[in-house]
């Protein structure tokens, strides 16, 4: 059955990434069949999900391959909140593909598979993964916003002739949605390192280099919203984002070497 | 059998001098299609054109000019003159903006819709104007051909827009007031933009300092002899908030460097003018896509036309294999008349069967050879190999 699924969902957001390469070229049919790769592809993950839950008689959390099957769930999530309008299609060119190959990857990793019986049923599992995840999820598409604000911006900058063939979201969206996302964000990874720490307390257990990289991940992040309040914005706020995101991508790839092992 | 003609002119063809002189107000467009029978008229600044669904093509075409020649003589030899699928290719392309002087303009569907509205029109022109109001839609929805501005000063507003997104609520300084100035202003305006203060020659330099710390948009058209705003005033006055500005002044207003301030984008008449070529070679490029769906929107139109031409050869046919059934059956009343009612019924539905699957297949070729512009022929054939109308002759 998540065979039935898997092949599916990868292939609707293989669909959806070759579809945004399409609509950049000639905006159109290649855009809405994109869009539509994304509902379904998601809808099809989610019943993915939903059937490793069942079988696995629990969240499908207990390996870092599983964990980014998730994970990608949760930034394609939130893509589909604002990211099937048309301005935002740009966006899916650098969420789809990225979406698609860490899918791949989770498969790889044996993350898409059921029969494991999973361990990582209770509440401070679904509390700590879960908070993370959709936190890091938030980062993610808070650096693709802040990556295509940069792009955008440097148009402008360069006087690019074709700045109008190709609109991009404006530069006040792209800032304004970056910062709502950090802001969801930055609370939710507050509370899932304070569950995981509570747990770290509680066993005696000792603090590894996830644990660490996470913290620094939060301080970047929770940085960015010290300085967007004191009146930091545009360029200098996506920087921020950027560095905020590579310290994600340290985080998501010391996961199986350290945190599961 | 009826027609369409179409008789008009365009820029492409008349100058203004004489377009001007050709146009028609809405109400004279009416009034005349109504003089015309069934008739549309499509007058803009760019073009006027009539069409007419008539039974004589050769009498409708030449009152449509008469009617055109009456408002100026000279026009003949600047009309063109098309029929049938020519008329309504050249009917799809206009309402699609592909005909027009900025390919891909939007205006013009709205143009046609209200032509159609107000013209006297039958089942042809009906069908000819809705189909053309369709392909129009189609080629806005699934093409880029008028999503990016064809002038410098909706260029500026488009900027502004890939700056600030919703204009509502975005303040305009306004320095100076061309002409092109003015047009961006009021693009800007059109957008939700709001103009907060027009600075002249008059205006103190502090009074434009002060205004320029509130203003997100900045549009200046002076002929000053240098530059009214320097990178220190704008640094002073911007305090790092995003800034676009607008300068549509030779020689210029606004001292370059102010582009390189963090948060200020500054775009110069050159500047506007290259992004306005680039567009409208973009909409040339989607014209390609678009010439495609107008020619697959025609090509259906002239199917549906064709099949009126042979209508009436398959209606015709039907009814004389019907005929023949009944007759057959009369005949053979002597042998029929002693079954009864359910094996009458059985014997009907058996011969009316035979008759309905011997003329399925013709009647399905006669339609594809009707979509495939021999349908007149293939009619003829049918009537002469049937002998059908014979009677009447």
């Amino acid at each position: 059955m998540a065979e039935l699924l898997f092949w599916p969902a990868l292939l609707l957001y293989g669909e959806a990434a070759v579809g945004y390469f399409g609509d950049a070229r000639h905006p159109g049919t290649a855009g809405r069949a994109a869009t539509w790769g994304v509902r379904l592809g998601w809808l099809v993950q989610t019943a993915l999900l939903a059937v490793q839950v069942v079988r696995d008689d629990g969240f499908p959390w207990e390996t870092w391959a599983a964990s980014l099957n998730l994970f990608v769930w949760l930034v394609v999530a939130a893509y589909l909140i604002w990211g099937c309008r048309r301005p935002y299609r740009l966006l899916g060119l650098v969420v789809m593909p990225l979406a698609a190959v860490l899918l791949l990857v989770a498969r790889a990793g044996g993350g898409t598979g059921v029969g494991a019986r999973s361990h990582y049923s209770n509440l401070f599992l679904v509390l700590h993964v879960g908070l993370v995840l959709a936190a890091f999820a938030g980062f993610t598409l808070a650096a693709a916003l802040s990556a295509l604000y940069l792009w955008q911006e440097r148009r402008l900058k360069t006087r690019a002739a074709t700045i109008l063939r190709r609109p991009a979201p404006s530069l006040a969206t792209l800032d304004r949605l970056a910062v709502r996302t950090v802001v969801v964000s930055v609370p939710a990874l507050t509370l899932g390192i304070a569950v995981g720490i509570g747990r770290l307390v509680a066993r005696g257990e000792r603090v590894d280099a996830v644990v660490v990289a996470t913290l620094a991940t939060w301080v970047v992040w929770a940085a960015y919203l010290v300085v967007r309040a004191r009146g930091w914005s545009g360029r200098r706020a996506s920087y921020v984002a950027l560095a905020g995101f590579a310290l994600v991508i340290v985080v998501r790839l010391a996961l199986p070497a350290t945190h599961f092992a | 059998m009826m027609r369409l003609v179409l008789v008009g002119t365009s820029h492409h063809h008349a100058p203004v001098e004489i377009r001007e002189r050709v146009a028609l107000d809405p109400a004279e467009g009416t009034a005349l299609a109504a003089r015309l029978g069934e008739a549309v008229c499509l007058s803009t600044c760019n073009r006027t054109e009539i069409y007419v669904a008539a039974e004589d093509a050769d009498d409708a075409e030449e009152q449509a000019v008469a009617a055109l020649a009456a408002l100026e003589p000279d026009i003949e030899q600047a009309l063109y003159r098309l029929r049938d699928q020519a008329a309504a290719l050249h009917l799809f392309r206009v309402a699609a903006g592909l005909d027009s002087l900025v390919p891909g303009e939007g205006e013009i569907l709205g143009q046609v819709r209200a032509a159609y509205e107000a013209g006297s029109t039958g089942a042809l022109l009906d069908r000819v104007f809705r189909h053309a109001l369709h392909a129009g839609r189609k080629v806005r929805s699934q093409t880029a051909i008028g999503e990016s501005p064809a002038s410098v000063s909706s260029a500026a507003a488009a900027l502004a827009e890939q700056v600030f997104g919703d204009l509502d609520g975005c303040d305009i300084l306004l320095i100076g007031a061309g002409k092109v100035s003015g047009q961006a202003a009021r693009n800007l305006r059109t957008r939700g933009a709001r103009i907060a203060f027009v600075a002249d020659s008059k205006t103190d330099r502090a009074q434009i300092e002060a205004e320029l710390a509130r203003a997100d948009v900045v549009v200046s058209s002076t002929s000053a002899p240098g530059y009214v705003l320097d990178a220190a005033t704008v640094e002073r006055a911007r305090h790092g908030r995003q800034l676009l500005l607008i300068d549509l002044a030779v020689p210029r207003d606004l001292d370059p460097a102010i582009h390189e301030l963090d948060g200020c984008y500054l775009y110069d008449i050159d500047d506007l003018e290259a992004i306005v070529t680039e567009t409208l070679a973009g909409r040339r490029s989607e014209a390609d896509r678009a010439e495609s769906i107008v020619s697959a929107e025609a090509d259906k139109f002239h199917e549906w036309q064709a099949s009126l031409e042979i209508v009436p050869a398959i209606a015709s046919l039907r009814a004389h294999a019907e005929e023949i059934r009944e007759q057959e059956l009369a005949k053979a009343e002597g042998v029929l008349g002693r079954l009864d009612a359910s094996q009458r019924r059985a014997v009907e539905s058996i011969t009316a069967q035979i008759v309905n699957k011997l003329l399925h297949l013709p009647t399905v070729r006669l339609k594809q050879a009707a979509a495939a512009a021999d349908g007149v022929i293939y009619a003829e054939a049918v009537r002469h190999l049937f002998g059908l109308g014979e009677e009447e002759r």
